[in-house]
């Protein structure tokens, strides 16, 4: 993707779009990129324990917001890559500092001040402040969708307003696919989502309960490179290869084409 | 495995029923203001055609990357 700031979005709530953001923020950095993930659910913070990085949070967006603290002082670096920063969300419910001026500003010095590479921004569910805010300074969209009924019409409603507001590189991550489900024909496939939703396509992450558990100790499954093959981390790092640039191939999740019998006993399939 | 051939994937419903949901949430317009717009769209047909507006259809299709409000008076041919 050519977009530096990306903000990671989905319209509904609890589909992954803090996992996402964790998750390829962590592979990005590992692939060598500076990078940093802003949380903007302001009231709600929950990127910094996804990360892990709950104990050092000191100064947040909207300490920089206000001018309580220097950019700077809000980037915590992550315990494992250190080329992976985070700027917390305050837990404070007051939002209304909360601006689209300081956000073009806080991504513009980040990215030219501070020297980032890449700017991920995890944008809160729904489609009001919060969300306009993030979407702010963002050149690029990466929209999580879960394969089912809601999620998809929501993902539907946040793909208008991205395009309403210019942003060009709207990318698709399809989330919490049973392989299993697709499979009896119970759960949208892959090329169903993309014939509704009309965007592309940058990563398929099947339902993992390798999120969860790498979620309870805060280390993202994405920097995991031990188990099967493919997993919801080795989609989390495809992603961040495609953002990257690199051309990689999908792995058939479904079994849809006849090979890989091995990867459908894996994710349940039979 | 005889349950594939027997019954019918639910995915293809949750398919038809998002597009149909989509198309009115793209058109900004909720289904039951379609309905009212097709019956004032038979009044005024009846108006001009008394006694034919019986098989008049309203709907929104998607043609590529737009909405198209379809329509459909049919009209009987004249003899």
């Amino acid at each position: 993707m050519n977009a530096k700031a990306i903000v990671v979005t989905s319209g509904k709530g609890g589909v992954g779009k803090t996992t996402a953001t964790a998750n390829v923020g962590a592979a990005l950095a590992k692939l060598g990129e500076r990078v940093a993930v802003i949380d903007t659910d302001v009231g709600l913070r929950n990127l910094d324990v996804v990360m892990g990085l709950e104990g050092r949070v000191v100064f947040d967006l909207i300490d920089v917001f206000e001018g309580r603290c220097k950019l700077r002082q809000a980037l915590i670096r992550d315990k494992r890559v250190d080329t992976l920063h985070l700027i917390a969300a305050s837990q404070t419910k007051d939002k209304s500092s909360l601006s689209e001026a300081r956000m073009h500003e806080t991504v513009r010095a980040l990215l030219e001040d501070e020297g980032f590479d890449r700017v991920l921004i995890d944008s809160p569910a729904g489609i009001e402040t919060g969300f306009q805010t993030a979407a702010a300074a963002a050149q690029g969209a990466l929209v999580v969708v879960n394969p089912e009924v809601s999620s998809v019409r929501d993902a539907d409603r946040i793909i208008g307003l991205l395009e309403a507001r210019e942003i060009t590189e709207v990318r698709l991550i399809i989330n919490r696919l049973r392989p299993a489900m697709v499979k009896r024909g119970d759960m949208l496939e892959v090329s169903d989502v993309l014939d509704i939703l009309g965007v592309k396509l940058i990563g398929i992450v099947p339902e993992d309960e390798r999120v969860l558990i790498s979620t309870n100790v805060g280390s993202p499954t994405a920097l995991d490179e031990t188990g099967p093959k493919f997993t919801a981390g080795s989609a989390f790092r495809d992603i961040a290869r495609r953002i990257g640039g690199e051309d990689v191939a999908y792995p058939d999740l479904d079994g849809s084409k006849g090979v890989f019998a091995g990867l459908r006993r894996m994710f349940g399939g039979r | 495995m005889f349950g594939f051939f027997r019954r019918r994937k639910s995915k293809d419903d949750l398919k038809e029923r998002l597009k149909l949901v989509l198309s009115y949430d793209r058109a900004r317009l909720p289904p039951g203001k379609v309905e009212q717009l097709k019956r004032e769209l038979l009044a005024v047909v009846e108006k001009y055609f008394p006694g034919d507006g019986d098989d008049l259809d309203v709907r929104f299709e998607q043609h590529g990357d737009r909405m198209t409000l379809i329509a459909d008076l049919p009209r009987p041919t004249p003899r």
